[in-house]
């Protein structure tokens, strides 16, 4: 094969959208924590429990862990793209950033729900 | 007349005689009559001529001498002497993440690939109009910023994008270029620019680092031009 530099995939935009509203939704996360916390929510194990554990908050958390995740996603790619030039390397990267966020997602899903 | 010396640390590289770069240093007097640093460089040739560097108008229109001056990109002719204070070595560098042809001039193959690759040119298909393309004072009002840039590469080549990945980022200059013929009324092949800009190396390797606006020698702003493109595909992809 011909070593040629090749760009021109086509992509790019989605994820540049989505870095920027994960940010805004783990921001506002961040925030309604930072609100229980000042209002007590931390004062003990079982106000905290209660506190994750009921139906809205399971809800946001998740929603906050995907966020999480898929921030992560774009912004480790990033680095990736940035730094590690050959493409079998690179490849290999992205996969397992992928497979371990991708686990970490279900993993994080399984604690919101046990509590 | 007031005189002042000089002390320099110039980087130096002859690929034909040295086998790896080093620093000289060197002085240099100078009289009130001198006021930019490039004024400095032209009597340094007289001390050692063969040092080499690139130059033409200067007064900061060419963007031929473009250097890393004490660690920061800028022109020559634009550095201000009275700037510097005294006793401590200026210290000159061409600038980085370009192949050094020698001392202090690099070779801007890779840059202009990029401003190419943008496609730098009015496209309009219509046949052309008598006198002129018109547009209106409030559509030429978006091109002050872009039209100015004098491709001195000061900015890309102080873009760790651009410096990571210099064949696949089109960096800040090229991209400026770009919202310039983006921005333009005139120009038919917006969907077209947009397109080939789609991509994750040539715009998205932009991580609003802003070192471009630090540098620019003429005070543009590279980021604002990027983020129009990326608020126009948005407003596109939506």
């Amino acid at each position: 094969m011909v070593k040629r530099k090749i760009v021109g995939a086509h992509y790019g935009l989605m994820d540049w959208l989505v870095q920027r509203i994960t940010g805004v939704v783990m921001a506002v996360y961040a925030l309604i924590v930072a609100v229980a916390l000042l209002m007590g929510a931390g004062a003990s194990a079982a106000s905290w429990q209660a506190f994750l554990s009921g139906g809205p908050m399971r809800f946001a958390t998740f929603i906050f862990v995907v966020s999480l995740c898929w921030h992560a996603w774009v912004g480790v790619r990033d680095i990736w793209m940035d730094y590690v030039q050959p493409a079998g390397i690179r490849l290999a990267l992205h996969t397992l950033t992928l497979v371990a966020l991708v686990g970490y997602a279900g993993w994080a899903a399984q604690i919101i729900w046990r509590l | 007349m007031t005189t002042r010396t000089l002390q320099f640390k110039i980087y130096r590289y002859d690929p034909d005689q040295d086998r790896k770069p080093w620093m000289q240093d060197i002085a240099v007097e100078v009289d009130a009559a001198d006021r930019k640093l490039l004024d400095a460089m032209v009597k340094l040739k007289a001390v050692d001529d063969s040092l080499a560097f690139r130059r033409s108008c200067r007064e900061g229109v060419c963007g031929s001498d473009a250097l890393n001056i004490n660690g920061r990109n800028g022109l020559a002719c634009l550095a201000d002497l009275a700037g510097f204070p005294d006793g401590k070595p200026i210290v000159l560098r061409p600038l980085p993440g370009l192949p050094v042809i020698r001392d202090l001039i690099v070779d801007m193959t890779q840059f202009f690939k990029q401003y190419h690759s943008i496609r730098p040119y009015l496209i309009n298909n219509d046949p052309p109009p008598e006198r002129e393309r018109l547009q209106s004072p409030e559509d030429r009002e978006e091109l002050n910023g872009l039209y100015e840039c004098i491709l001195c590469a000061c900015c890309s080549t102080a873009c760790p994008s651009f410096w990571w990945n210099p064949d696949k980022f089109v960096g800040p200059a090229g991209l400026l270029a770009a919202y310039r013929f983006i921005a333009d009324t005139r120009d038919q092949a917006t969907g077209e620019r947009l397109d080939n800009l789609e991509d994750p190396y040539r715009l998205f390797r932009c991580h609003t680092i802003m070192n471009c606006i630090e540098v620019c020698p003429k005070g543009l702003n590279p980021t604002r031009a990027i983020g129009k493109i990326k608020d126009m595909m948005v407003r596109r992809a939506i």
